[in-house]
């Protein structure tokens, strides 16, 4: 990779993290051997989707080419292992998260369907009119649309804690929402569209403390953080396969043993019941009484190497590069001239997301994309976000543990570029 | 770079920079609303219609070059023109855009809209350059509804 010019006078180069070697990681990615408009590929939309090492391409088709089969029913040898696999990557899921049991391991589409199956078979239970559920001012349309349904079905209302001008949420405001009203709060862990990682843990003491649950949405989180959901004592978990460099098409949901036993099914069908008849059906055990129909088996023994993977680096080394790399990142950008940041909590992960004066985030991207850099702009699924920092679009950069300094060099000489296009 | 040249010629820069009839239009009888739910461009169209013909446009909004150089160009192409005119000057750039330049295809009925040629490399931004346009049309058909480009 060439480094392009503009060179930011008197800046340090120090060496990335010790322990952690990010030219090694490079090569477990097919992918970012790739050129994308001839030019050496960049990608830095990590927030959307993360790329697959070749461990994760290969479980995948291994599964395909050697144990394809239908899991939980089968009788015989592929069978057998198509479900041995599938078990054992909802265990090392368990163990990611550090929950107690592989059946509180709820095999989902995606983040969203995790929330969607909280939302209609935990919340739509315990909630009437005048009652209120609480999120934030940076949720992800996900950690919105789901709690605006159940409101308009149930006469809920919808209590937003508001964000500061750096993206960081009022705890403040937060303690001042939780009132007798308060039936469920569902926030978000790492911001999509700021990169703010929330203090979770303190939001969910607060509301156990009048005993009301917690969902904690990790989709941006898990590919950055180590999650422990036994300390954090979330009632609750969601997040994507494909952003911890999984497949797509699979995620999770984490809830706690005796939450998910009290609550009804989400969707009907085959694997989630223990007997059909006319008058009356026996629901299964967990995890399968939410695992209606067949899962997506490829992609959760997917996800399961994709984990192996991340834990045979270790997010304790990952996090601390990616913070390095941030501070660079951030340090780099902000340098040009008519860069704006939006979003500068003290603690952040894996975002940088900012607007140039005078060119609209659309015609940034696709300047940067003509030099090889993938970066996400728009909305990025969070339209409040937005409003709230009086811009319609941002550009947003989002890193992963292989992204280097040289690309974050890249990155700002191709806004140098921009800036000349449109003087 | 030379295709993002292509893109981005100095006539749209220019328009981006500066666009003309860039403001609410006092008297204006139909107006429309479009929006790009990709990008968050918006737009609002306000016409004065006189019988069959545009007598005055304008815009106001917010939205990258491509959108807002093609709204500016856009009100300068098609005022004075018939309803009927602006249809068939939207049917041709809608042509050249998409590259379906066939032989009934003539890049001189476009005049100053041919500096959009260099837009049909890049599909994604077909939408940008078509917004105002989709929104011109909703508010010379009397739409209520705002215009979406998904």
């Amino acid at each position: 990779m060439t480094t392009v010019g503009h060179p930011i006078p008197g800046k340090i180069r120090q060496a990335p993290s010790a322990g952690f070697d990010v030219e090694k990681v490079r090569r477990d990615f097919p992918i970012l051997r790739g050129k994308a408009h001839g030019k050496p590929l960049v990608y830095l939309d990590n927030a959307a989707t993360s790329q697959k090492p070749q461990v994760v391409i290969d479980t995948v088709t291994q599964y395909y080419l050697a144990d394809n089969s239908n899991i939980h029913r089968g009788i015989h040898f592929l069978s057998d292992r198509a479900t041995r696999a599938f078990e054992e990557a909802r265990a090392k899921v368990a163990r990611f998260l550090n929950a107690s049991d592989p059946r509180e391991i709820i095999f989902v589409r995606s983040a969203t369907e995790g929330i969607n199956l909280v939302a209609h078979s935990y919340a739509r239970r315990c909630v009437k009119a005048g009652d209120e559920i609480v999120i934030s001012a940076m949720e992800h349309h996900s950690n919105i649309v789901p709690w605006q349904i159940l409101c308009e079905e149930t006469g809920a209302v919808l209590r937003v804690v508001p964000i500061n001008d750096e993206g960081e949420l009022l705890v403040e405001e937060y303690a001042k929402l939780l009132s007798a009203r308060t039936r469920f709060v569902s926030m978000v862990h790492v911001s999509n569209a700021l990169g703010t990682i929330n203090p979770v843990k303190q939001i969910i003491e607060m509301a156990h403390s009048r005993s009301v649950p917690v969902l904690i949405d990790g989709a941006q989180a898990a590919p950055h953080l180590p999650v422990d959901v036994h300390a954090l004592d979330c009632d609750f978990y969601v997040f994507s396969g494909h952003k911890v460099f999984g497949p797509t098409g699979i995620g999770i949901l984490y809830g706690k043993a005796h939450l998910l036993e009290a609550m009804p099914p989400y969707q009907g069908g085959g694997d989630m019941i223990l007997s059909v008849t006319f008058e009356k059906t026996l629901y299964n055990v967990l995890p399968y009484k939410f695992e209606a129909g067949t899962p997506h088996i490829a992609g959760g023994i997917g996800l399961g190497a994709a984990i192996d993977y991340l834990s045979g680096i270790g997010l304790e080394k990952i996090a601390p590069y990616e913070r390095e790399l941030l501070a660079y990142a951030t340090d780099t950008v902000s340098a040009v001239p008519g860069v704006r940041l939006i979003g500068t909590a003290k603690e952040k992960a894996g975002v940088l997301s900012f607007v140039l004066d005078g060119v609209h985030a659309h015609d940034v991207g696709t300047i940067l994309d003509q030099e090889g850099i993938a970066i996400r702009t728009g909305h990025h699924c969070a339209m409040p976000v937005m409003r709230r920092f009086g811009v319609p679009a941002t550009a947003r950069a989002s890193l992963a543990f292989y992204n280097t300094r040289a690309e974050i060099d890249a990155l700002a000489g191709a806004l140098h570029k921009v800036r000349e296009m449109f003087a | 770079m030379s295709d993002l040249r292509e893109l981005y010629q100095q006539v749209i820069l220019d328009h981006n920079k500066e666009p003309r009839n860039f403001q609410k239009l006092e008297g204006a009888n139909h107006t429309a609303e479009g929006y790009n739910p990709l990008c968050g461009d918006e737009i609002t169209v306000y016409l004065q219609v006189e019988g069959d013909m545009i007598g005055n446009i304008s815009f106001q909004g917010s939205g990258c070059a491509i959108s807002k150089a093609s709204a500016s160009l856009m009100t300068a192409s098609v005022k004075g023109k018939t309803k009927a005119e602006a249809e068939a000057l939207f049917h041709t750039f809608h042509k050249m855009l998409t590259g379906q330049t066939d032989s009934a295809f003539d890049p001189r009925e476009l005049g100053k809209l041919a500096v959009f040629s260099g837009v049909r490399e890049f599909p994604v931004r077909v939408k940008c350059a078509t917004l105002p346009w989709h929104t011109l049309r909703a508010a010379l058909e009397g739409k209520e509804e705002k215009v979406s480009t998904e």
